[in-house]
């Protein structure tokens, strides 16, 4: 019987500060043993465990794209207990992954459509990793347009800068970058909340566009009427959850949404699937 | 189905015998109350107990249990790798465990063995288990087993059922580790099958018609979820409630957890602990935010588990086997039996409404 709260043993490779205040840091792990790369095949939307020895685990979403070989990459803020001693982690620690875990953004589903990923703050992890899989030259040709709306506090809130500004050259993605306030004058692209440029830079519902969401929940309160002034339908709108978690194969009974739960039946869920759902996320 | 006659008189010296295979449990008076216990050197198990104070499900899902070892000493090869902790999962039987408390086993199955995960502390914990259950000829007062998809002869989930015949018990053989364990007892007299299906028809009669409350649940799966959710009730069910986590630790169906790790110098387990949803903190997200962040969400959350969403999730009736714990036990008498009873009611009253 394989045990599914076993992480696989990973060693910290990288760890690279990703927002200015230093609350974001960006870690790649490899496996000790290289047969579990294999084993923990994943999808862009899947989460994991990573797993502190002595400390305790916490889920994060994966932000390495499956198209990446050779190392997994998770962008971790610094709350709680697990989080705050990773942040003080080196490279070449050991700690362990236990994953991959719940759905993934329906990809099947999203073939041969218009995609729209829309992100705030620090959700940025499974779109990047979205972003990432699909810009890859076996898999861009599976989508229309993809459109991206990303937003953070300021310029130095944002994550992955290096990538969004490579994305921004390239002529197969539409990216609105954004900032709630900037005193930058070399600035060059959109100031506003993430809604208000959803309304102006979103394309038009329809049924060959899907729109992903992920974000702060005050950032998801406000851009969903815009979708609906927009006419996207909400089988259409998909967003990803988080709930508190401990198992992340649906049993330690934490984080359900009414039969629900997020880490297994979830997190990626339709806006039509949570409207029969307690909100209790 | 095998059925065997066991005098009185050779039950101890079976036990005995059973002992050398099995680490055996079975209900014990301690002070005032009765509990499950290892049945140290012959001692017998209770069974004229009307039920123990807390369920045996911790001789499968212990309160507290290690799952894993690992050092943090980094001189070693093999610091902060979680290795498998060692556990004893050699043969064990519970002897006079009541079939609510059996079947809550099944339940509790459905949980930690799925199609896509295996709990295999659980599972080799379980499959290690032998009930030998003993039917109630007493039920208590606020037992509801039989409306709540169990009852006091209800053979789900127990290998061996035996009925208390007076000076001799019938034992119902059920399954294959029954029949290990009958013959690991050394009882071996058939009984007339047709007689002694008769008596346990008799004696199942007699003990039902003893049991005097009920719960409805005809009505909960045709609910909708979100209008069960928004139902106004909710707030006087849970005014008096005090988050004791006393419903949800007595009760043989429940099973949330929590895994910690706990540090002594530099060694160290992983370790799974119960946990309960009457607890803010089970929720609590790191930011501070908590979906459940308050008790009318708890007390919904707990109730509307048992009721609504297993029910919807598996459509095998609710989580509850109406073994009346929670009821005898709750320190502000909130009864399970009347929120289920609302619940079957408030979709009816919707129906009535939408007619209208």
């Amino acid at each position: 019987m394989l045990n599914p709260y076993l992480p696989y043993p990973v060693r910290i490779d990288d760890i690279a500060v990703e927002t200015e205040d230093k609350n974001l840091k960006t870690f790649k792990f490899t496996f000790l043993d290289p047969g579990d790369e294999q084993k923990f095949a994943y999808k862009a939307g899947q989460f994991a465990e990573l797993s502190v020895t002595g400390k305790g685990e916490i889920p994060i979403g994966i932000a390495s794209s499956p198209t990446e070989k050779g190392f997994v990459m998770f962008t971790v803020n610094r709350v709680g207990l697990v989080s705050s001693h990773m942040h003080a982690m080196k490279p070449g620690d050991v700690m362990g992954i236990r994953g991959p875990m719940g759905n993934c953004y329906p990809w099947e589903r999203m073939q041969g459509k218009n995609v729209v990923i829309i992100g705030g703050g620090f959700a940025f992890t499974t779109l990047r990793s979205s972003i990432v899989y699909m810009l890859h030259p076996d898999n861009r040709p599976k989508f229309k347009d993809i459109h991206v709306i990303y937003g953070a506090r300021g310029p130095g809130m944002l994550l992955y800068r290096d990538e969004l500004a490579e994305w921004e050259r390239r002529d197969d993605i539409h990216m609105h970058i954004t900032v709630d306030a900037t005193t930058d004058p070399n600035w060059k692209y959109n100031v506003g909340f993430v809604p208000a440029i959803t309304e102006k830079k979103a394309p038009p519902a329809g049924d060959d566009t899907y729109a992903i969401i992920c974000g702060p929940p005050i950032m998801i309160k406000f851009t969903q009427p815009v979708l609906d002034r927009l006419g996207y339908s909400h089988d259409k709108i998909i967003m990803s959850l988080e709930n508190r978690m401990k198992c992340g194969i649906g049993m330690c009974g934490r984080c359900n949404i009414g039969k629900e739960f997020v880490c297994k039946d979830g997190p990626v869920f339709t806006l039509e699937q949570l409207n029969k759902t307690p909100r209790e996320y | 189905m095998k059925m065997i006659t066991i005098n009185k008189s050779e039950w101890a010296d079976g036990l005995q015998k059973a002992a050398q295979a099995y680490r055996l449990f079975g209900p014990v008076k301690e002070k005032e109350f009765h509990s499950f216990k290892r049945l140290q050197d012959g001692v017998l198990p209770d069974l004229a107990c009307l039920n123990t104070r807390l369920s045996p499900k911790h001789l499968i899902y212990p309160q507290s249990e290690v799952m894993f070892d690992y050092t943090l000493d980094e001189s070693r090869a093999d610091h902060h790798i979680l290795k498998e902790a060692a556990r004893d999962d050699s043969p064990q039987a519970v002897v006079g465990i009541r079939p609510c408390d059996a079947k809550a086993f099944v339940l509790v199955r459905m949980n930690f063995d799925t199609p896509e995960y295996q709990d295999p502390y659980w599972i080799r914990a379980y499959e290690a288990t032998t009930l030998v259950g003993l039917g109630c000829a007493a039920p208590c007062s606020s037992c509801f087993c039989t409306t709540a998809g169990c009852g006091p002869y209800h053979e789900e989930g127990l290998d061996v059922l035996l009925a208390d015949a007076g000076n001799h018990y019938l034992a119902k053989v059920l399954t294959e580790k029954g029949a290990k364990f009958v013959a690991a007892a050394g009882w071996k007299t058939a009984a007339e099958p047709q007689a002694a299906d008769r008596t346990i028809a008799a004696l199942k009669q007699a003990s039902e018609s003893k049991i005097t409350s009920f719960v409805q649940t005809d009505n909960l799966r045709s609910t909708e979820t979100t209008d069960l959710h928004n139902a106004a009730f909710w707030e006087e069910v849970s005014f008096s409630c005090i988050n004791c986590g006393t419903c949800t630790f007595s009760c043989p169906t429940c099973w949330c957890f929590d895994i910690q790790d706990e540090n002594r110098g530099k060694a160290g387990v992983r370790m799974k602990n119960w946990d309960s949803c009457m607890y803010p903190l089970f929720t609590l997200h790191g930011t501070g935010h908590n979906p459940r962040g308050t008790k009318l969400h708890r007390v919904r959350q707990r109730f509307m588990h048992k009721l609504k969403y297993f029910v919807d999730k598996y459509d095998r009736g609710i989580h509850c086997v109406g073994c009346g714990r929670c009821v005898r036990l709750c320190p502000v008498n909130i009864d399970i039996r009347r929120v289920c009873n609302m619940m079957n009611n408030f979709a009816a009253s919707g129906a009535a409404c939408a007619i209208e």
